[in-house]
């Protein structure tokens, strides 16, 4: 077991870890010193009298749901593209727009749920594609490729409901955004438990990571090599549009209503953040998804702290900020190399030591 | 000394960490004329320009600029002694004027009076005809313009010595004559020019004299008359005409009737803008020779498809074929190692088992993921078997040498088992001992019955190892050359122009 880690820090992939690892230790750390009272998770019943789990462990696994989708997506389209989508929050409203719209015609049904998601799944991953398309065939920066998203998004999702911010009530959508009666475990929990498992089984049984790594690492070797770049990118951006209209659904079930101008606002901030933490290179080439989603925690885990420290909601952005210039600082390339050569010396030092 | 020398560089040493560039190279450049520098790959042609431009600061040596010794110790003390370079890509922006692009960075203006500018750029640019307005954006020119106005700039400057390395690279012909128009221009008016290209007529065409490097060292000073292209290839690859002491290699049979592996007709890439009709059978090793730039990589990239394909019609075992991209070359049984290997070849940051196990993967199919076992034991077999030296096979390919960098990109091919493996200068810059056991490797590959297209820059190897040879010169199929026509003298003086 040991020397198992051993290889697979020396081969990095452990090494990626470590950042949103050490990340998410500082905060627990910190909250364990501040107020132990944080870690408790107790159970209450929620509006229609189940008894479900709260605390702030919950509320962080529950409330990060949406950014640790797109996060994965965002980890894939960075890494091939060696740019960020900017445009997911503004896909996430079209997405959730489309879904209120076809519900708001007639009958909530598990069927026309169903229906719905699909819908706007296809919409989104349409402009997944439109994205991609500009980056990969006319070679347009992903920034300002997904800036005309970004700008108009919200606005075509303004259109699609008239103006209107329609609500959608029915227990189904409240069991999406909530609990399933009977679970005490917030169903978003297992959107992205089911996410996870699906880009697992993706990376097992698809060449996608390979493909992926390899168009971001080096195009032109890629292209000799028989893949074809303009489709990695096209995949990427696609399934980033899935993430995008998954994590749309979740937002709007929670609230039952669709708000174009606010909902998951300035999440792409957050996700390409994720992917910072996560260890994995804004340049593109090699990636972890598992790297993302636990900097998506982190995010999380940070805001949910300042919200239990009691710091005014305005404020909490520049706290947030100060946390963030220390994280991305121990991830940064110099440090990363400073602990990488106090570690060889130690490892020289033991080595001598036992060589005596 | 002769009275009219403007720029003369006496027993330049310059060595790099393992590597001796330039080793007492001699250099010397008279007032109006043109002056070709000329070697091989590697041979210490841009080490020299850029010791004399002040971008290397040479071991040893004496550079004389009119006569007194002088120091360069960056390209900006160059251009203030009136040393100027152009070149082989534009260094100028694309997206400023002409006129911005010929008074940027020169650090006499501090504050800038367009108007004036822009007048006194026009008015140079009518003195050397160059068909260009100082608004212009410079982007908006041709290729050829764009040098013009790098030479502009250089000329203003009132340089005496001018660099121009390999210009003329990306122009056509016409453009090509432009620009000799513009030298001849210079010429007359004093400046002394450094031409660098690999294109042997064009020398003859505007040069004086020329100097030849091979290996970092000075063969040789000539007027155009006394030495013809025959001799100047000779010189430029180290053999003497009359040298025939090469080993031959035995003959393979290609019984009379029988299919090609691989047969291409008139075929023609965005690359290779003369059409060629190829042939090469089973087991056959043949080579494409020619120098740098003569389009041999180009041809072996369009049997691959790894530029885009304009016309012509391909055969595989007798059957047609469509290679598009380099994936249906590949499902074909065609591996290809490109010249490039940084740029084209390795996927720096993946390991080396990725790297190896990647062409294989690929034809397999984005839904049929190797295993990692199966990937493990194909690349613990390659590294065996090419004895490749790396820590392990979880090692990042960019952390491993040149040499074995190559084996691993090898072995990638080798994992795929082709019928027809294209190999572009899959011997440079790696040592020798490695150079031989791929060169081995490639005999034994041929008598298994693989075919194999082979090109180097050295021709010993390449006599060594086919037993049929294309000659290629200007991006055209100028011979071949096959059984006892194989000699070096063949090969020269077919490159240069004259019959096999």
């Amino acid at each position: 077991m040991a020397k198992e880690l051993e290889k697979r820090s020396r081969s990095g992939s452990l090494g990626q870890l470590l950042v949103p690892i050490i990340a998410l230790a500082l905060i627990a750390v910190f909250n364990l010193f501040r107020d132990p009272s944080f870690f408790s998770v107790g159970m209450t019943n929620d509006s229609q009298g189940n008894p479900v789990l709260t605390g702030n462990l919950i509320s962080i696994l529950n409330g990060a749901s949406e950014l640790a989708i797109i996060s994965m997506g965002m980890t894939l389209v960075t890494a091939s593209s060696k740019g960020q989508d900017i445009s997911v929050g503004a896909i996430a409203a079209i997405a959730g727009s489309v879904f209120v719209k076809f519900l708001s015609g007639g009958d909530i049904t598990g069927l026309s749920v169903t229906l719905g998601i699909i819908l706007c799944c296809l919409v989104a991953m349409l402009c997944g594609a439109f994205n991609g398309a500009l980056v990969a065939y006319f070679n347009i920066q992903p920034m300002i490729a997904t800036l005309i998203l970004y700008t108009t998004g919200r606005s075509i999702a303004y259109w699609i409901n008239g103006g209107a911010t329609p609500t959608v009530s029915s227990p189904i959508i409240t069991a999406i955004g909530g609990f399933i009666p009977g679970c005490p475990i917030p169903t978003p929990v297992f959107v992205v438990i089911v996410f996870g498992v699906l880009f697992w089984l993706i990376f097992r049984f698809t060449n996608l990571r390979l493909y992926t790594q390899a168009v971001g690492i080096n195009q032109d070797a890629a292209r000799l090599n028989g893949i074809n770049p303009q489709t990695v990118k096209m995949l990427t951006f696609i399934v980033l549009g899935l993430c995008s209209a998954v994590a749309g659904v979740i937002a709007v079930s929670r609230l039952s209503l669709i708000n174009h101008e606010t909902i998951l606002l300035e999440i792409e901030m957050d996700a390409i953040l994720a992917v910072a933490i996560g260890g994995n290179s804004l340049a593109g080439g090699k990636f972890t998804v598992v790297g993302s989603v636990l900097g998506a925690y982190a995010i999380q885990a940070l805001t949910t702290t300042l919200y239990a420290m009691r710091v005014p909601s305005t404020a909490v952005k520049a706290y947030k900020a100060v946390v963030i210039i220390l994280i991305v600082i121990i991830g940064s390339p110099v440090v990363k190399d400073a602990v990488n050569r106090m570690m060889a010396k130690r490892r020289q030092k033991t080595a001598a030591a036992k060589g005596e | 000394m002769e009275h009219d020398v403007v720029l003369s560089a006496r027993d330049i040493c310059m060595t790099f960490p393992g590597v001796r560039a330039l080793w007492n190279a001699q250099f010397t450049l008279r007032e109006g004329e043109i002056h070709a520098l000329m070697g091989e790959n590697g041979a210490g042609k841009s080490t020299l320009i850029k010791v004399l431009t002040g971008v290397y600061h040479k071991d040893s040596g004496v550079i004389r600029l009119s006569g007194k010794e002088v120091n360069i110790k960056s390209p900006e003390e160059a251009q203030n002694l009136g040393i100027s370079t152009v070149y082989q890509e534009i260094t100028l922006c694309p997206n400023l004027s002409v006129a911005e692009n010929m008074y940027i960075g020169r650090g006499d203006y501090k504050f800038v009076n367009w108007k004036e500018i822009e007048s006194k750029a026009d008015a140079i640019l009518k003195n050397l005809h160059i068909p260009a307005r100082a608004r212009q954006q410079l982007g908006k020119c041709s290729l050829a313009v764009q040098q013009m106005v790098a030479i502009a700039r250089a000329v203003d400057m009132e340089c005496k010595v001018l660099i121009l390395d390999e210009p003329t690279s990306s122009l056509d012909d016409q453009e090509v004559e432009r620009l000799f128009g513009l030298m001849r221009d210079l010429k007359a008016r004093g400046v002394g020019i450094v031409f660098v290209t690999h294109f042997l007529e064009q020398v003859y065409e505007v040069c004086d004299r020329i100097t030849v490097l091979r290996n970092g060292e000075f063969v040789g000073e000539y007027t155009v008359a006394e030495c013809p292209e025959v001799e100047l290839v000779a010189k430029m690859l180290g053999k003497e005409l009359d040298d025939l002491s090469e080993i031959k290699k035995e003959e393979v049979h290609i019984t009379a009737g029988e299919t090609p592996v691989y047969e291409a007709e008139d075929l023609s890439s965005e690359a290779v803008t003369h059409p060629f009709d190829y042939e090469i059978y089973k087991g056959e090793v043949n080579g494409f020779v020619g120098l740098l730039g003569s389009g041999r990589s180009e041809i072996i990239r369009s049997i691959f498809g790894a530029d885009r394909v304009t016309g012509g019609d391909v055969k595989v075992d007798g059957r047609k074929a469509k290679i598009t991209k380099p994936l249906d070359a590949m499902k074909l049984g065609i591996g290809y190692l490109p010249e490039d290997r940084k740029r084209d070849g390795i996927i720096g940051d993946l390991s080396v088992r990725d790297n190896i196990i990647l062409a294989l993967q690929v034809i397999k199919g984005f839904f049929k993921p190797i295993t990692r076992a199966q990937a493990e034991q194909f690349a613990d077999e390659y590294v065996k078997q090419l004895q490749i030296k790396t820590a392990s096979t979880d090692t990042p390919i960019k952390s491993l040498s040149g040499g074995n960098q190559q084996k691993v990109i090898l072995g990638r091919w080798l994992l795929t088992h082709p019928q027809y493996l294209l190999l572009d200068e899959s011997t440079r810059g790696i040592d020798v001992g490695t150079k031989v056991e791929i060169q081995k490797l490639i005999l034994k590959l041929a008598e298994e019955g693989v075919s194999v297209t082979f090109i180097s820059s050295e021709i010993e190897e390449m006599l060594r190892t086919c037993s049929r040879l294309i000659v290629m010169r200007d991006g055209r199929i100028v011979g071949e050359l096959k059984g006892n026509e194989m000699t070096q003298n063949n090969v020269m003086r077919t490159i240069a122009g004259g019959d096999a």
